[in-house]
């Protein structure tokens, strides 16, 4: 993936949480924001790059992207 | 010079815990070398996994009350107060009852869940629950006089205490039905948070078949945002409406509010290690239980095991020696798939559960362990 220029509303740093932690974090963070608002989550989980890509078709909001810098996945998920 | 331990909370964690350091630290707290306080903002102790059984007209919320003081060692100080503030800086508490804030040299934070149903709209007016004891008894009575339509159990916040009791809760509804004769005018439906029916993938692989064979209808990727009380409609973040007779929801859970105004973490859960449990954000600072942000279940079990982890801890601190236990993730669950069988589940950070067979042994192992729970309390089991 490459760096992207989004400038996220708000951040969720899930890293070091087992799965499916940083999901419901996500959503969490998601329950608080209004639309059209971009969350960035942060999350060292294998499994959310299933998890976040999943729920976000699911509830109709938008992967605006996957960047993996370092050692964890930055998800930018725009809400509908 | 004297070393003051405070533990705040008399959940499992607290308890156990203060028991613990009795028994580690006895002859030091004799010697007048160390104090260990426990504070809790009530005189009871509340042993919560008996509320499932209140729902059902099993058990009596009394069944799972005992006065702390009847529990915990007569070396430590039980005080019935409620903290209002923690300054990790100067290393003392203020409450709600003392003039003079109370010092520490070691604090333990084992307060616990709080629910949090206003989070949802309509929640609290449209839904009934089991997670409190004014909860079970509202919802023993709704569930008595029901005998027909569609009892909707939504798993809403997450995480929640007893990860497992949701399942527990629709496969108990599902048996009390059916033995009454009921289950075909009853529809049960599970919704849950993700694309599978529990948190564990382990344990989802195994309740998602039972369900299916006990016709327990499931939505998943189902987050509620809302309750028409009016409509009897549960509105999710995803679009999708469920209609319901009867709603049990899993409100939202917190911890106390003072956990974020101290800077030890957010939503009230305390960012810890999590084999040591020390805070990251305070020296001196530890947390077990719902409390420790350590990503295992919100469980009686974990803040069991967590508490000899601590227990040990600061004991050897307070001599002066390494401290060397450490908490591997150890939890161990019963979970109920009906009225009269269960099934069990030991896993830790490293090794996955591996949901054993239902029986009615374990059933009856569940009924057990609930009665000599209280020798757990008391830090004998």
């Amino acid at each position: 993936m490459t760096e992207t220029d989004i400038e996220p509303d708000a951040t969720v740093d899930a890293r070091g949480a087992a799965c499916p932690g940083p999901l419901m974090d996500l959503i969490g963070k998601m329950r608080d924001v209004d639309s059209g608002a971009v969350v960035e989550l942060l999350s060292d989980n294998e499994q959310s790059l299933t998890d976040v890509e999943e729920w976000t078709h699911e509830a109709g909001n938008e992967l605006l992207a996957v960047e993996e810098p370092d050692d964890h996945y930055a998800f930018y998920v725009e809400k509908a | 010079m004297t070393e003051r331990v405070v533990v705040v909370g008399g959940g499992t964690g607290g308890t156990v815990l203060a028991n613990d350091l009795a028994d580690r630290l006895g002859s030091e707290i004799d010697g007048g070398d160390v104090e260990v306080t426990l504070v809790n903002d009530s005189p009871d102790h509340v042993y919560k996994p008996v509320w499932l059984y209140v729902a059902f007209g099993q058990r009596e919320p009394a069944d799972g009350r005992r006065p702390l003081t009847e529990l915990v060692d007569d070396r430590v100080d039980v005080q019935v107060d409620r903290v209002t503030d923690i300054d990790t800086d100067a290393q003392s508490l203020r409450t709600r009852e003392r003039a003079e804030p109370m010092a520490y040299d070691h604090l333990v934070l084992a307060t616990g869940s709080t629910l949090a149903p206003d989070e949802i709209p309509g929640l609290e007016a449209g839904g009934h629950d089991y997670y409190s004891e004014s909860g079970a008894q509202a919802l023993r009575e709704e569930l008595l006089s029901f005998t027909e339509g569609h009892l909707v159990l939504s798993v809403i916040g997450s995480p929640h205490m007893c990860p497992a009791a949701p399942l527990e809760f629709v496969f108990m509804a599902d048996d009390w039905f059916r033995e009454r004769g009921l289950r075909e005018d009853v529809d049960i439906t599970y919704t849950y948070p993700i694309q599978r029916v529990h948190g564990n993938p382990h344990i989802a692989e195994w309740a998602r078949p039972l369900m299916d064979e006990r016709d327990i209808d499931v939505e998943t990727f189902f987050n509620a945002e809302s309750v028409d009380p009016a409509e009897r409609t549960l509105t999710s973040m995803e679009g999708s409406d469920v209609e319901y007779d009867l709603l049990v929801g899993i409100p939202p859970h917190r911890g106390i509010d003072l956990v974020e105004d101290a800077g030890l973490g957010d939503n009230g859960w305390v960012d810890v290690d999590k084999h040591t449990l020390e805070a990251e954000g305070a020296e001196n600072v530890y947390a077990l239980g719902d409390t420790a942000e350590t990503g295992v279940p919100k469980a009686g079990s974990v803040a069991h095991y967590q508490a000899g982890v601590v227990g040990q801890r600061l004991a050897s601190k307070i001599r002066g020696r390494p401290a060397t236990e450490r908490y591997d993730g150890k939890t161990l669950c019963f979970i109920e798939t009906g009225m009269d069988a269960a099934s069990f589940v030991e896993f830790d950070y490293e090794n996955p559960p591996s949901p054993a067979p239902p029986s009615q042994k374990l059933h009856w192992s569940k009924l057990a362990y609930n009665e000599s729970y209280w020798l757990t309390a008391r830090g004998l089991l």
